[in-house]
């Protein structure tokens, strides 16, 4: 064989692994996806979003799931919000130290990389028990908040990162005080990027099963009222469906929490990526 | 002009409080899991604990060997990366430099997808499809072995290996390919030998981060792996680290030994992940100082 047709062949070749493995990772989505929905769709009925599960009619509802899904998505975000948005504004618009900064840096990177599991080991440990705080929603939120800090500190110091630096010397020329210029131009400037860490936040929650499965427990009652719901132990979607799948062996609800998921997941996504390009759009303005 | 100096100290405060709650999440976990997890092994003996090869938590006269799920784990992450890393590494060359740009538009927010799938669907998936192939193809009794628990993890390593080597791919500088291209080499040639070289340390990272997870990984894999405490073997069923853990966590009474051996595992996994932690922020160091 010449050279040059070796040359050719050798190109081919590799060539061919690119295009194979790329379609190999599309095809392994899409049939994830239609698996999915082909098996789980067909079982989404209005019985089984609206009710909860009744021993005595024999049938399985997952109401309680969806709401205490959306308690944990409600009070999670309410806490890490403020704390990591916070702290990303004390990163970018307060500290001085360079060495403290890397030092918050590395740890925020340690947390993300913490498996949910040793969320759920010390979420346990923290505020089910040594709190006291039972196995409850409370319980669950505040471990997933530690969880899902080090997204909205991310995303929150990048859209910081992106505000022109004469928005701020602008500001304090004209005599506004820091916490002012921090309230009315930088908090402003920054919304999206705050939305799109609060959409990946949901996402983490939405997904989240290891580490709720020993702090928020599984049950699958409907509260009266806020109080209690934050009190009482309660499973999320992605818990019940761990707990259907494997405990119980019935695959069709599974299945059809399996379709609901993915739904939410591809909602998810879209909304990141509108936020995202809202987010673009404006600095190119600048 | 007072209250507003106050108001001001106060913000600063309040900021500087947000500031520290990441360093002392990781110092409450870091104690936590050292507080909880060492006692155990201080009881067992190290030794017997990192390298006996019998886990019989329940029976009457116990015994706690965990260098099963260590090297379940182990075998575990190199398995997911041994058919992770070439078809996610590919994946992120046709993203950054083979695919036009109209497909890459599509094939992009499918990786992001992936990602986003809750594991316990993956485990679903597993659970039903992958684990009675398995079975199928390789005539086995059960399915549900280390085998199934590596495939289900490649997929889930995959997006992490692809979104992190192609951002690396990317941000190789144009000069070295157009030289490259220049010397008279195809394009498909400067890929493979200019730019894969160049985005070296991204690439690696990428992998990194994949391995943390695949260690990290515990609803999936309790779904499809079988969970009996073997010593790893492809077609066996076997147990990780992180499934250890959260088999046994449910029933176990408050205060025995068996739970207090629960939490020395999660510590053991918690060092593993710590080290991985490290070099990955190693490895993304190196990237950026280049």
């Amino acid at each position: 064989m010449s050279h040059s047709a070796k040359r050719n062949l050798k190109g081919n070749i590799c060539k061919a692994l690119v295009y194979g493995s790329a379609i190999l990772t599309v095809a392994i989505l899409v049939g994830i996806l239609g698996y999915i929905f082909v098996r789980g769709l067909p079982h989404i009925s209005w019985q089984l979003l609206s009710t909860k599960p009744s021993i005595i009619r024999n049938t399985v509802g997952i109401l309680p799931n969806i709401l205490n899904t959306l308690y944990m998505i409600v009070l999670t975000l309410l806490i890490a919000l403020p704390l990591g948005v916070g702290a990303a504004i004390y990163l970018t618009e307060y500290a001085t130290s360079k060495r403290f900064i890397a030092i918050v840096e590395f740890t925020t990177e340690t947390l993300a990389g913490i498996p949910s599991i040793i969320y759920g080991l010390v979420g346990m440990l923290v505020f089910v028990q040594v709190l006291g705080l039972g196995v409850s929603l409370l319980s669950g939120s505040l471990t997933l908040v530690i969880m899902i800090l080090p997204t909205i500190i991310r995303t929150t110091q990048e859209s910081l990162k992106t505000v022109p630096a004469g928005y701020r010397e602008g500001a304090l020329g004209l005599g506004a005080t820091k916490w002012y210029m921090i309230r009315t131009i930088i908090l402003p400037s920054c919304l999206s990027g705050i939305i799109t860490g609060c959409i990946l936040a949901v996402g983490r929650i939405v997904g989240e099963s290891a580490a709720l499965l020993f702090t928020a427990g599984s049950a699958t009652v409907i509260a009266s009222n806020i109080i209690d719901a934050y009190s009482r132990g309660g499973g999320t979607l992605s818990v019940a469906l761990y707990i259907y799948a494997s405990e119980r062996g019935e695959f069709e609800v599974a299945f059809a929490i399996a379709a609901i998921l993915l739904i939410l997941v591809f909602l998810i996504n879209m909304a990141t990526r509108f936020a995202q390009k809202s987010l673009n759009g404006k600095e190119q303005v600048k | 002009m007072k209250l507003k100096q106050r108001i001001e100290q106060i913000m600063n405060l309040v900021f500087f409080v947000c500031g520290m709650v990441s360093i002392a999440a990781v110092a409450l976990i870091t104690v936590y899991m050292v507080w909880a997890g060492l006692p155990a092994i201080l009881k067992i003996g190290p030794v017997d604990f990192l390298l006996g090869t019998v886990w019989k938590s329940t029976a009457s006269e116990p015994e706690f060997g965990i260098l099963p799920f260590i090297m379940t784990s182990v075998w575990g992450m190199f398995g997911a990366l041994l058919l992770g890393v070439p078809v996610g590494v590919f994946t992120a060359v046709f993203l950054s430099k083979l695919a036009p740009p109209k497909v890459a538009a599509a094939v992009r927010p499918a990786v992001e997808l992936l990602a986003g799938i809750p594991s316990v669907v993956y485990g679903l998936i597993g659970m039903i499809v992958l684990v009675p192939a398995v079975m199928d193809i390789f005539g086995l009794k059960s399915g549900s072995c280390l085998l199934s628990a590596i495939l289900v993890l490649t997929i889930m390593v995959l997006p992490n290996i692809i979104s992190v080597s192609e951002t690396a791919l990317r941000a190789v500088p144009k000069e070295y390919e157009e030289a490259s291209l220049g010397l008279g080499a195809t394009w498909i040639e400067t890929v493979f030998k200019v730019s894969i070289p160049a985005a070296k340390s991204g690439i690696v990272a990428g992998i990194v981060l994949g391995a943390g997870r695949a260690v990290g990984e515990a609803m999936a894999v309790m779904m499809v792996a079988g969970n009996v405490a073997n010593m790893p073997g492809l077609f066996k069923s076997v147990r990780f680290l992180t499934t250890a853990v959260a088999s046994e966590m449910s029933y176990a009474a408050d205060g025995s030994l068996q739970k207090q051996a629960l939490f020395s595992i999660g510590l053991v996994l918690f060092v593993f992940i710590m080290f991985i932690n490290w070099a990955l922020h190693a490895f993304l160091k190196r990237g950026e100082d280049r």
